[in-house]
């Protein structure tokens, strides 16, 4: 079930390093010297364009240009960082200083291993067309497309945001245990938003397509099509009545809730958090977690979905990991820090924001796959209960499990069919006891749409999915008595 | 290259100037610098996890002409980098398209608050005193509570930067400050049981920090949710905590900010001068409080920063404006544009503020008889729609019976309107208690809530 890229590369090759091998060499020679036991350069140049169209007319077209080099110098327990956008010889020198000046007060001296520096230090795109060769007045007219269907969709639509971002990032990684590889990430993304306006007020509808590609991107997807959609949801929501208040049964339709397996599990499995105690999975691998049939995967291969990367930001190649079996917890997820401390192999979970950043333990694209059931009996063997047609954004406590999302698109089930659309509410659960009170999965797996997630202040993007499923009882945070 | 060139304040703003100089014919230009140096150290189990510091430096370039703006940012301000910037700002505003109110801000009449901000003493800090705070606010977390088992993070930031704005509209102004925060994550336990708690200040002096409250909130947060259960579900009057009443309050002034109000995503469109809130809540914005770190001399357009009355007893006094919003509404702006170096000046708060009620600290629980306190909420971001108003946010905190503080709930939620919610505030604390970054809020009370749990 896995997708597979049927995209060729890129004609245009990164014809240098971002930073010469010499000098990365030398850096990190200077780190070693200075007092580090392993030492790691990470460069990294982005290049974004974003275009915002809002009542009726493009309102911002915004490029941006960033470019720098973090250096990570490690001893014992001690990390120390530094980071610059000089990017001379000098300058990374300085901050390799810099960097390895606390790291001195454990250091028994380290040496480089650096045999293979330059061997992955290039990388192309792995898409179809960069979307920096297409001329803006192509993306303004997608997004013109986008505001008259849109608009054209229902006369209760009055306002209409439609957004258009692409982003290069380049990045190369070496350290002194030999690690040096690149990656070249492409990410291509259109978003449209709508308000509609009723008696009752107004309500709004979303809905955003994103993958690791270029603009082949929309060869596969229609901006008209996407801001119907929108549209329809937003106009559906004014009829929409309040959302019951309390345990209810919960279907979640595919690809609209793996948000859920994000927040309830996802984070909890991150080895950084399960070391310190705060994670409600500490020590309980090889001890059932979720309802039998419930099989979790992190997977940075993913072919174009959001989450996809060639190498993780510690220059470590993503795989697909398998982190809950049938129910049984199998493994977290790992970087290279918590991964040496515990004598494996990391699982290329290790990203950041930017080159200002230290790595930490993340998710890429999260996901269950598929049961037996058929979507349709599932909501037909709900007597009572709200079908989630598209999840928001989530927040999870990860020392207790307990986590919220947010409903953009609800429905209530009664006798066994989808009736009328709900309000916005929140979902509360409690991350292991919702992994085991799954009572159906079903054979229809999807991906969802793009995400951001938030740790510690940075932000990476990720993607998730899941079959239609349904949990015997989740809090509805609705109002209706 | 023999490193790069350090630039003053006073460089940064002839920088910003020089490049506004090039404005041709009817071309508007506005140019913001900036540079800045930070440090983060994290303590772990007795020792520094780590330390983490970078200069940066950025600039943002936006060019209007004819009613149309383009945009361009970079994270340098290398010579050949400031050139292409403004090139590609260029570029973008071929695309735009006309709008007659688009333009930038005009100098006006209104004085800046003359604050001075840029005080020195977070210079003076050194990395080994830096590491020193941060394993002593570990330390203290411990030793608050015997149920205190570890802090996942106990860390210490500062930072100063410096920057400017000029605009071939006349303006150019500048600043240069520094501050510094601390935040810890102490973790409880009982048997099984673990729960997380978080606190953190931040300000303008390393001497201003309010470490006693960080410790003494983090571990009682912690240690007071062992135990908590699921509330049954029923509709409820709810005392929001201050730092929940401060994020609320904070969502509240968003939607007030002119720009969601024109484009018709407001629920308080068209009620200047109409009820929105009992009459109890007076809500303005305030960065002429030196005190805070909201506290500014002047906007993200280079106006003067100035106090605004948002409700005033529970009337919509009006909403807040950058340039482009005040001339698309005839009005003049209130010194409310809010941006960074690198984004185009939106419209918001900066230090928004509410005024103290009658019901004293210790009467505060009594006044409510049976509901619950609201001491956290999560999922802000995703469970309040600002253009409907309807919201449903995690909560967790302790119920409330017989007017005694009893005990802990968690996996819950609270939900309403905005709407709703301010005109069934029944009370506010007579009490503003101190919140990061030198703000203060006193507790919100709250009729008829949906509390869902069980």
């Amino acid at each position: 079930m896995t997708r597979t890229s049927d995209i060729t590369a890129a004609a245009e090759i990164t014809a240098e390093p971002l930073v010469d091998l010499d000098v990365v060499d030398a850096t990190l020679r200077a780190a070693l010297d200075a007092g580090g036991e392993w030492a790691e350069l990470f460069a990294e140049d982005r290049e974004s364009t974003s275009v915002v169209f809002d009542e009726g007319r493009v309102e911002e077209m915004n490029s941006g240009r960033d470019r720098g080099v973090g250096i990570r110098v490690t001893a014992g327990e001690v990390t120390g960082y530094a980071h610059t956008s000089d990017l001379s010889a000098h300058g990374l020198a300085d901050a390799a200083r810099t960097a390895a000046a606390v790291a001195t007060r454990q250091s028994h001296g380290g040496t480089v291993d650096m045999q293979s520096l330059g061997g992955n230090a290039l990388a192309e795109p792995r898409v179809a067309v960069l979307p920096a060769s297409i001329g803006a007045e192509r993306k303004v007219a997608l997004l013109r497309a986008a505001d008259d269907a849109a608009r054209s969709t229902h006369e209760a639509v009055t306002q209409v945001t439609a957004r258009y971002g692409e982003s290069r990032r380049r990045i190369l990684v070496a350290n002194t245990h030999g690690v040096c590889a690149a990656d070249d990430q492409v990410r291509t993304l259109f978003s449209v938003g709508c308000v509609a306006s009723g008696d009752g007020g107004l309500q709004t509808g979303r809905e955003t397509v994103g993958y690791t590609v270029g603009w082949e991107l929309f060869d596969d997807h229609d901006p008209a099509e996407l801001a119907e959609r929108a549209a329809q949801r937003a106009v559906t929501k004014l009829a929409a009545r309040p959302a019951p208040s309390g345990e209810v049964p919960v279907v979640i339709a595919r690809g609209g809730g793996g948000v859920l397996f994000h927040e309830a599990c996802g984070h909890g499995l991150e080895a950084d958090l399960v070391r310190k105690g705060a994670s409600v999975f500490a020590g309980r691998v090889g001890s059932q977690v979720a309802a039998s049939g419930v099989t979790l995967v992190d997977d940075g291969t993913m072919g174009p979905e959001w989450g996809a990367l060639a190498i993780d930001d510690e220059g470590h190649p993503t795989q697909r990991n398998e982190l809950i079996s049938d129910g049984i917890l199998t493994d977290y997820m790992w970087d290279w820090l918590r991964s040496r401390d515990e004598g494996r192999v990391p699982s290329g979970n290790g990203r950041r924001q930017s080159y200002t950043h230290l790595p930490m333990v993340r998710m890429t694209n999260t996901f269950v796959t598929n049961g037996d059931n058929d979507p349709a009996d599932i909501i037909a063997d709900t007597p009572w209960g709200v079908y989630v047609a598209h999840l928001g954004g989530g927040q999870v406590n990860t020392a207790t499990g307990d986590f919220v999302f947010g409903m953009t698109e609800s429905y209530l089930i009664e006798d066994g069919v989808i009736t009328e659309p709900l309000r916005e509410g929140n979902l509360i659960g409690n991350g292991p006891q919702v992994l085991l009170d799954i009572d159906a999965l079903g054979n229809d797996f999807a991906m969802g749409s793009p995400g951001t997630c938030g740790k510690d202040g940075q932000g990476v993007p990720v993607g998730d999915g899941q079959p239609t499923l349904r949990v015997r009882a989740l809090t509805v945070g609705g109002t209706a008595a | 290259m023999n490193g790069r060139r350090q630039f003053d304040t006073d460089e940064l703003s002839q920088l910003a100037r020089q490049l506004c100089e090039q404005a041709q014919g009817t071309e508007q230009i506005e140019v913001c610098v900036s540079t800045g140096r930070s440090t983060t150290v994290r303590a772990y189990n007795g020792d520094v996890e780590s330390l983490r510091s970078g200069h940066s430096a950025a600039i943002g370039v936006r060019v209007i002409t004819d009613g149309r703006q383009g945009f361009a940012s970079a994270g340098s301000l290398d010579t050949d980098v400031i050139a292409d910037t403004l090139a590609a700002a260029r570029r973008n505003v071929m695309f735009g398209e006309p709008d007659p109110h688009q333009g930038l801000a005009e100098p006006d009449d209104v004085a800046p608050p003359g604050l001075d901000l840029s005080d020195p003493a977070v210079l003076s800090v050194s990395d080994a005193d830096k590491i020193a705070a941060a394993i002593d606010l570990e330390r203290r977390c411990l030793a608050a509570d015997p149920r205190i088992a570890g802090v996942r993070v106990a860390a210490w930031s500062d930072g100063w930067s410096q920057s400017a704005l000029a605009s071939s509209t006349g303006i150019c102004v500048q600043s240069e400050h520094g501050s510094c925060s601390v935040g810890a994550q102490p973790l409880a336990t009982d048997g099984d049981e673990t729960q997380i708690g978080y606190a953190g200040d931040a300000a303008w002096r390393p001497d201003e920090l309010d470490i006693d409250r960080v410790v003494t909130e983090s571990t009682s947060q912690a240690t007071g949710q062992l135990g908590a259960t699921k509330p049954p579900s029923e509709r409820v009057t709810v005392v929001l905590a201050p730092p929940v009443a401060a994020a609320f309050i904070g969502v509240v002034a968003s939607v007030l900010a002119a720009d969601s109000v024109l484009k018709g995503r407001s629920p308080f469109a068209d009620r200047v001068g109409e009820q929105i809130a009992d009459e109890r809540l007076h809500l303005v914005d305030d960065p002429t409080d030196p005190t805070t770190l909201g506290a500014a001399n002047f906007d993200g357009e280079g106006l003067a920063a100035r106090r605004n009355a948002l409700i005033s007893a529970g009337v919509l006094s009006g909403f807040l404006h950058n340039a482009y919003t005040a001339r698309r509404s005839d009005t003049a702006s209130t010194g409310s544009a809010v941006r960074g170096t690198r984004s185009i000046p939106g419209v918001g708060t900066h230090a928004p503020v509410v005024a103290t009620g009658d019901i004293a600290a210790g009467d505060l629980h009594a006044s409510v008889g049976d509901g619950v306190l609201v001491r956290g909420v999560s999922g802000l971001h995703s469970g309040v729609n600002p253009t409907s108003g309807d919201f449903s946010v995690g909560a967790w905190g302790h119920r409330i019976a017989g007017g005694q503080l009893a005990e802990p709930f968690r996996e819950a939620t609270i939900a309403s309107t905005l709407q709703r919610m301010l005109l069934g505030i029944c009370g506010i604390g007579a009490t503003a208690e101190p919140l990061a970054g030198g703000m203060s809020m006193p507790p919100l009370v709250v009729a008829d809530i949906a509390l869902s749990g069980v």
